[in-house]
Formats: structure tokens, C-alpha cells, sequence
């Protein structure tokens, strides 16, 4: 379980996240949702031990990570795996040694036993045989997968996603959703998904938290969160520019 | 107007600080990180790329470095009647001062630069924060494989380039000034002894951190966009060719 508690993040003068609390249970897939610099990207960053808060405390396996060493967080972070926003491939690299990467630096499994587990998850992303490719020869969906890919090659509990479907069209949108959706069922993982895409939300979620202006104001069930009456809510549910409604 | 000046100075003073401050935590964060792991592999291949790169223009700088410092003191010499020093004189001088720092500016020049393009790219493209979430400290896997190349090859390079640049100063002392080639390579062991390539080397191996921790520092603080890469490669260069000649005027004192 993830545990997010009185959680807040300034960048100078600037506060990004106001007092959040929140908690995601274990082999649930919850989405982050909000508009552009509302503070969800901060927040998986903060979840992460990528960037630490500056008030609250994030309980990850019974562990605080808000201030946690940066060799502790390293341990902990094998349990995890992220997809980022525009892949972060590592571009001198190829396709099959992004996945080894991990599973390279941190086991002593033979070259044998580590290309099975790469072309394994390559085919489970639906990228059989593109080990030898360069990052640059991809397009952005299949850098999405291989990131994914990469992401499950250490076997984690838990997927952090950072705006997965951004920059693809909608088919590939879906692709995706689908592919997150059959990760945590093939794997039982708990997901975090931030996104700006509410289609996607309904999709692949079991519960949706709303982040506004910096503030949690809305977490429930889809169905749920569907009914909430809340203006800026039901705003971003249509899709409209918050000004016309609130 | 006084207070403003005082002001200016007063912050510059400070941003020096952090700024070096920020430097040692990063070169000591490297350090810490060598005895948890040392990636061999890409130690060899930093160290091929290094020398690759490096090699047709540290010939070439050390080559006409050691022919116009020939040039220059070949004349003079012959005029005083001690044309069976130069070969020792250039030799000395090459060894103890021009190798090394030359060397170094030029790896700055073509290595620094290149370590601060990459690693400034990889940030703004997320794939430090990839490094980082899979559990390999971007220190460890970045910073001490550059540091080490750097470290081993900037003074094979200067050893190289010692070579070169006296050769290159044969070739002017025999055909330009008419000193034989005989008395220029007998003067070399006459007067120059082992503690001048050796310290010249001790340089190099400084400035090899220099060059890679720079080079690293500016990559990794990098601003976001293509400018800010741009911007970062330039201090990059910069700083580390200011503080080779600084670190050289140290290091001649205490070495020689």
C-alpha cells in the first residue's frame, strides 16, 4: 500500500502541492488526473523518491521515503518500475539492452537467461524481435511499450505511469490502455497512472483522484467519481475550460 | 553606488562557492561510488572513445607546439653558443608544462564538451530519472566510468603527446637550425631526468578529473531546452580549461 500523508511541495515561493492524502491499495490501478501544472507529475515524482516533499511523509512498504536516503530508496525502488512521459529510453542503446538494463546492473542471471526475459517481455508488450533496434528508429507508442517493457522486466509490485497516452493517436491511446489494463491483471500490480486523459482514466482505473490548483479535491470509485457534482469535476468530465462552469 | 559594488562582489563570491561547493560533493559522491561498483566495460569504452577522439589533434597541437618552441629557442641557443641543450630544454618543457596542459585543454575541448552534451541530453530527456528508478545512482554509472577513462587516458595521451612534440622539435633543430640529430637526442638525457615527465604525468592525471568532473557537473545542472545544452557545453569547456591553468601553477610549485 501506498500511503501519502499531509503531503505538500513548493519549488521556492511557488507551493505545487497542498496538504494531499491519499492511499492506493496494493493490485489497484489508480489514476491521477488533472489539467497542465495542476501538480500530478510532482506528485508520482514524489512517490517515486525522484524529488522529495517539502512537508508530509509517503509511506511506501511500511517505509517513509519523503526523506529517505537515496541508497535505501535505490533498494526499494527494484520493487518498483515507471513508464515516463516520453519514454526515457536510453538512446545509445539498443531496444533489447533498455529492457537487460536492470536485470544487468542488478542480478547475476547469465546473457541466456537475460535475453528469455527480454524477448519475453518485449512479446508481452507486442514487440517480438525488435531487440536489436535503436531507440530512434521506434515510434512513439512502440518507445511507450518498450518502456513498459523495460519497466516489468524486474518483475516490480508496483507501476508508476507518467502520461502514457500523450503524443499518441487514439488507436495507439487505446493500445496502451489495454496493454496497462492486461499488466495488472497478467501481474497483479498496483498502477499509478497520471494522465490528463479522462477517456483513458475511465478506462483503465478502479478509483480516480482529481488534482486541482494543487489540491486533492475529489477520489472515488469511477462510477463514483462520475457523480460527483463538484463544478471543476465535472468540468474536466466534459472537458471544458474550468472558467466556463465554476 | 559603494554598497552596490560591494553587493556584486559579495554575491559573485558566494555563487563561486556554491558552485564549488557543488563540485566537490559531485567528485565525492564519485568517489564513494567506486568501490560499490566499477563498470569495466564502460570504463573501456570511454577510454576508446576518449583516444579516438583525442588523438589526430593532440599529434598535431603537440607536434607545432614542439616545433615553434624549437624555433624560438634554437636560434638564441646557437647564438650563445648552447645548441647542446635544446633538445634537454625542449624536452623539459614539454614534459613538465606544455604536455600536460595542452593536452588537457584539448581533451576539454573535445572530450569535456562531448561528456557535457550527452549528459546534459540524457537529463532533459528523463533518462537520468531512469537511471534513478531503476536503482543505479547516475553518479556510479555516469560520472566514475568518464572520470576513470579520463584519469587513465589523459596521460597515456600527454605521454604520446611529449613524444610528438619533441619530435617535432627534432625535426626543426636538425633541418631549420642545423643542429645535428645526434647532439639534440643526447642532450635529452642530460638534461632532462624522470621527475620531469613524471610530474607532468601527476598533472594529467588531475586534470583528467578536472576534465570529467566539469564535464559531468555542467551536464547534470544543465537548464532545460536546447540552449541550456548549448550554454552548459560552453561553461564546461570554459571552466575547465580556467582551472587546468590555475591547478598548473599549483601543481608546478609543489611538484618541481
Amino acid at each position: 500500500m501506498i500511503k501519502i500523508e499531509n503531503v505538500s511541495m513548493s519549488f521556492g515561493d511557488k507551493k505545487v502541492l497542498d496538504n494531499i492524502n491519499l492511499e492506493i491499495k496494493d493490485g489497484e490501478t489508480l489514476a491521477i488526473i488533472g489539467g497542465s501544472g495542476s501538480g500530478k507529475s510532482t506528485l508520482l515524482r514524489l512517490m517515486i523518491g525522484l524529488d522529495h516533499p517539502t512537508g508530509g511523509k509517503i509511506w511506501l512498504r511500511d517505509k517513509d521515503i519523503a526523506h529517505m536516503p537515496e541508497k535505501e530508496l535505490d533498494e526499494l525502488r527494484l520493487h518498483m518500475g515507471m513508464v515516463f512521459q516520453y519514454s526515457a529510453l536510453f538512446d545509445s542503446m539498443t531496444v533489447g539492452d533498455n529492457v537487460a538494463f536492470g536485470l544487468r546492473e542488478h542480478t547475476d542471471y547469465s546473457e541466456e537467461k537475460i535475453a528469455e526475459i527480454v524477448k519475453e517481455k518485449l512479446e508481452v508488450v507486442g514487440l517480438p524481435g525488435t531487440e536489436d533496434m535503436m531507440p530512434g528508429e521506434l515510434s512513439g507508442g512502440m518507445k511507450k511499450r518498450v518502456s513498459l517493457a523495460r519497466a516489468i522486466a524486474f518483475g516490480p509490485d508496483i507501476i508508476f505511469y507518467d502520461e502514457p497516452s500523450s503524443g499518441l493517436d487514439p488507436i495507439m491511446t487505446d493500445k496502451i490502455d489495454e496493454l496497462i489494463i492486461s499488466t495488472q491483471k497478467r501481474l497483479g500490480v498496483t498502477s499509478v497512472v497520471v494522465t490528463h486523459d479522462m477517456d483513458s482514466a475511465i478506462h483503465i482505473a478502479d478509483r480516480i483522484a482529481m488534482i486541482y490548483e494543487g489540491k486533492l479535491i475529489a477520489v472515488d470509485t469511477v462510477d463514483n467519481f462520475r457523480r460527483i457534482e463538484d463544478p471543476r469535476v465535472r468540468a474536466f468530465l466534459r472537458g471544458l475550460y474550468i472558467g466556463k462552469e465554476a | 553606488m559603494f554598497v552596490r559594488f560591494l553587493e556584486i562582489i559579495g554575491a559573485s563570491v558566494l555563487e563561486l562557492l556554491y558552485f564549488i561547493g557543488d563540485v566537490m560533493l559531485l567528485f565525492i559522491g564519485a568517489l564513494k561510488q567506486m568501490p560499490v561498483k566499477i563498470r569495466v566495460r564502460h570504463v573501456i569504452h570511454q577510454m576508446s572513445h576518449l583516444g579516438v577522439d583525442t588523438l589526430p589533434i593532440v599529434s598535431l597541437t603537440m607536434m607545432f607546439t614542439g616545433m615553434v618552441m624549437t624555433l624560438q629557442v634554437a636560434n638564441e641557443f646557437i647564438k650563445m653558443g648552447a645548441e647542446s641543450t635544446v633538445g634537454g630544454i625542449i624536452a623539459i618543457a614539454i614534459g613538465r608544462e606544455l604536455g600536460p596542459v595542452l593536452v588537457g585543454v584539448v581533451a576539454a575541448g573535445r572530450v569535456g564538451s562531448a561528456m557535457t552534451a550527452e549528459i546534459s541530453t540524457m537529463k532533459v530527456t528523463e533518462q537520468i530519472d531512469a537511471l534513478r528508478v531503476m536503482g543505479t545512482n547516475p553518479l556510479g554509472y555516469l560520472v566514475v566510468p568518464r572520470m576513470l577513462a579520463c584519469m587513465i587516458m589523459v596521460p597515456l595521451l600527454t605521454v604520446y603527446g611529449d613524444v610528438i612534440g619533441v619530435v617535432g622539435g627534432w625535426g626543426v633543430a636538425k633541418y631549420y637550425a642545423g643542429i645535428s640529430s645526434y647532439v639534440y637526442v643526447n642532450s635529452i638525457p642530460e638534461y632532462a631526468v624522470l621527475n620531469d615527465l613524471t610530474g607532468g604525468l601527476v598533472k594529467a592525471v588531475v586534470f583528467g578529473v578536472v576534465i570529467a568532473v566539469l564535464g559531468c557537473y555542467y551536464g547534470m545542472k544543465a537548464p532545460e531546452g536546447a540552449e541550456g545544452v548549448g550554454k552548459a557545453t560552453t561553461k564546461s569547456v570554459v571552466s575547465a580549461i580556467v582551472v587546468i591553468f590555475m591547478l598548473n601553477v599549483l601543481l608546478s610549485m609543489v611538484l618541481y
